[in-house]
């Protein structure tokens, strides 16, 4: 069994708590303390029902101004696969909480209120699963009830959303018409859309194809830790720990280490006890090489037949995460893998207006605004383009002063 | 492209053990907070799947209330001696011969509450920067917000509002002198995850976790151990039962459920088939709705 995770984008209007809550309760895995709980509560629909949004509210704040303000993470199971929910805000102010609870998310559900049809915030949210590079997405035309579950109105959305799905270049795109409200095709295939003929969600969601990259000329390996015994037994051992991120090595590999470009071959494969003949994107391994190279963390190991980019200066998409903006004259960090060094926003191509998709001009990138840079690092990093290879080419910018999270970025190619 | 993708346990494996190293990697002087619960344990045997055959870089701490379940302390004591690694324990004793924490009185006192002051004390004396702990996500709805690396100011208190974006699994772990972090490694695992995981691992576990015959009365609808650490009257009836913790923590805070589980499989096919959470056996999140987040808030772990 496999774990999917997935992000749900939404808000609260077009009923994604509510959609949220009714996966785990049609999946039953709401557990009897959490269901009194939810049946004690006041909060109740217009029609006395139990309000199923209040299963996904964490925060004080939030339970009191009905929003969802943070990243919340949900667990559920069914026989075939367990899922782990992202269930981030939709509203623009948190577009970052969505940036990083979509950073993370394997499938992504957009949600339509059959009612509007596709509006401002779908461009917006369709426009971040594109940036974030979410391989799969399931369109949900949520409300079917409120339009008399009509196919014309979920065809309509369906052409006008792949109207979009051009313009951002979303692929991989399935479209389910529910009701989270009454349950239509969510757990359960509907009895009053007979017209249409697919999955329900919680059916694709247990069905998707998820994939990994396990090709060698992706094999990455950032070096978190060095383990060296040093006991009198083990006087020569020397492995290099980390979890690759993408690509598959095997032993006799020829690698390579960046930035140093020293090239050896691998000897040996340790996950603890074990000494699996290959290492796959996921795994923890420690690796031994054959020649003694200096290595510690924030190198990484990579197949010499299949090498990222290497260079300081890098285009990249950037959002902008802190309540204060961008500051280009400003020295920040940049955390890449392993890799923590300084560096400088050199330049601000443009920004996007997220809900237009028109490009921006404008000087100042405050929070929560989304565009292209150009960064400049005190040392090269080894990365491979975001659109290529995800995991090797997402990075993160730190305030120095403060140490917060301040940008998120998306490296594209070096600039020469 | 390939359709192989890894099973979840070892999914889950791999990324606590990349969350461990990372500790390892970002902190001067991290710890992993050792209760003696299953999950601590689990922690204890991921960490010896990352730094093996090396030494672990932390030390273990145990916040002891004084007040365990006998077992538990046998159970360190062997394990510690058995991995050779570094125990500290700090006491709740002493931070309220100290003068620093009164105990509470009356029926339902615990020493609970208290830990939280013995923590940060024993943080801020040993200067720890990173504190790895058992929390999982799955266990409370404060703590589905947490970030796996969430930093605490020097009061240890968590700020919901004020957390770091926490991006693919990129963890920054800078702070200010005095601010630590407290590390959530197996944030993504599931109560019967981790059964699962320390059945499959074959991970020995303390003996309270398994059905046996126990003294007990009820308080609250729930069934509490007997013991002197449980302030008693006239209307408590001491009847003996068959019963098993499902978390352990302080005697006086944790409740038994009856149960014929022997065996570990007794155990998941309980659990798997349980109508309650595992939260719904501790007193102290039944205060309030936001009993957890107030208590994160004020630096509880």
């Amino acid at each position: 069994m496999d774990i999917l995770k997935f992000i749900t984008a939404g808000s609260v209007d077009d009923g994604k708590s509510t959609l949220i809550g009714r996966l785990l309760y049609d999946s039953e895995a709401i557990l009897l303390d959490q269901l009194e709980a939810l049946h004690a509560s006041n909060r109740k629909n217009d029609d006395g029902s139990i309000d199923l949004a209040i299963l996904t509210d964490g925060l004080k704040a939030e339970r009191e101004q009905g929003i969802t303000i943070d990243v919340a993470y949900k667990y559920f199971e069914t026989d075939k696969r367990k899922f782990i929910i992202a269930d981030a805000p939709g509203h623009i102010q948190y577009t970052r909480n969505m940036v990083t609870g979509a950073s993370n998310a394997a499938l992504a559900i957009i949600l339509i209120d059959a009612r509007k049809g596709v509006v401002e915030q779908t461009t917006r949210h369709s426009f971040l699963v594109s940036l974030l590079q979410i391989p799969q997405v399931v369109v949900a035309v949520n409300k079917m009830d409120m339009v008399d579950y009509s196919e014309d109105v979920f065809k309509q959305i369906i052409a006008d959303f792949k109207k979009l799905a051009a313009k951002v270049n979303l692929d991989n795109v399935t479209y389910i018409p529910v009701s989270a409200l009454k349950g239509d095709n969510i757990v359960y295939p509907s009895s009053k859309m007979s017209w249409y003929l697919g999955d329900s969600l919680l059916q694709h969601l247990e069905n998707v194809e998820i994939t990994i990259d396990d090709s060698s000329a992706h094999a990455r390996l950032p070096v978190q830790w060095v383990v060296r015994p040093q006991t009198d037994a083990l006087h020569d051992y020397r492995g290099y720990a980390g979890r690759v991120s993408s690509g598959s090595f095997k032993v006799n590999d020829k690698v390579t280490v960046l930035p140093s470009g020293f090239s050896s071959t691998i000897s040996k494969i340790e996950v603890y006890d074990k000494q699996p003949e290959e290492a796959l994107a996921g795994m923890s391994v420690t690796v031994h090489l054959q020649d003694n190279i200096d290595i510690s963390r924030g190198d990484i190991i990579v197949n010499s037949a299949g090498q990222p980019q290497l260079s300081n200066v890098i285009e990249a998409d950037l959002c902008w995460m802190d309540t204060r903006p961008l500051d280009t004259s400003l020295t920040y960090l940049v955390q890449h893998n392993t890799k923590t060094i300084r560096c400088k926003i050199q330049e601000i191509i443009y920004k996007v207006n997220i809900n237009t998709l028109e490009k921006d001009f404008d000087e100042e990138f405050k929070l929560n605004d989304i565009g292209r840079i150009v960064i400049k690092t005190a040392e090269p990093l080894a990365f491979d383009p975001y659109q290529v290879n995800k995991a090797n080419g997402g990075a993160i910018i730190i305030d120095s002063r403060t140490n917060v999270t301040v940008g998120a970025l998306m490296l594209r190619q070096s600039v020469e | 492209m390939s359709k192989y993708r890894l099973d979840y346990l070892d999914e889950l494996e791999a990324e606590a053990i990349y969350i461990l190293r990372e500790v390892a990697g970002q902190f001067e002087k991290p710890a992993l907070l050792f209760s003696g619960g299953k999950d601590s344990i689990t922690l204890v045997h991921l960490a010896l799947k990352a730094f093996r055959p090396g030494k672990f870089p932390f030390p273990l701490v145990h916040i002891d209330t004084g007040h365990n379940f006998e077992e538990t302390i046998t159970y360190r004591d062997e394990m510690v001696a058995r991995i050779g690694e570094k125990l500290i324990i700090g006491h709740v004793q002493d931070t309220i011969d100290e003068g620093k924490v009164i105990e509470q009185k009356g029926k339902n006192a615990s020493r609970n509450p208290l830990q939280t002051v013995t923590l940060l004390d024993t943080i801020a004396k040993h200067k720890f920067d990173a504190c790895i702990g058992g929390a999982r996500r799955d266990e409370e709805k404060a703590r589905a917000k947490e970030r796996i690396f969430s930093v605490r100011d020097e009061f240890g208190q968590w700020d919901p509002k004020r957390q770091r974006p926490e991006l693919w699994d990129i963890y920054n772990g800078r702070i200010h002198k005095g601010e630590n972090v407290r590390v959530f490694p197996i944030s993504n695992w599931t109560e019967l995850d981790v059964w699962n995981y320390i059945r499959r691992e074959n991970i020995p576990l303390p003996t309270i976790y398994f059905a046996h015959q126990r003294d007990c009365i009820t308080r609250n609808g729930q069934l509490m151990a007997a013991s002197p650490f449980l302030n008693m009257d006239a209307d408590d009836i001491v009847e003996k039962k068959n019963v098993r913790f499902r978390t352990v923590g302080d005697m006086t805070c944790t409740a038994a459920v009856e149960s014929y589980a022997f065996e570990i499989d007794d155990i998941i096919n309980e659990i798997a088939s349980s109508k309650i959470s595992e939260r719904g056996a501790r007193m102290d999140d039944k205060v309030s709705e936001a009993a957890m987040e107030d208590r994160k808030k004020g630096g509880y772990f």
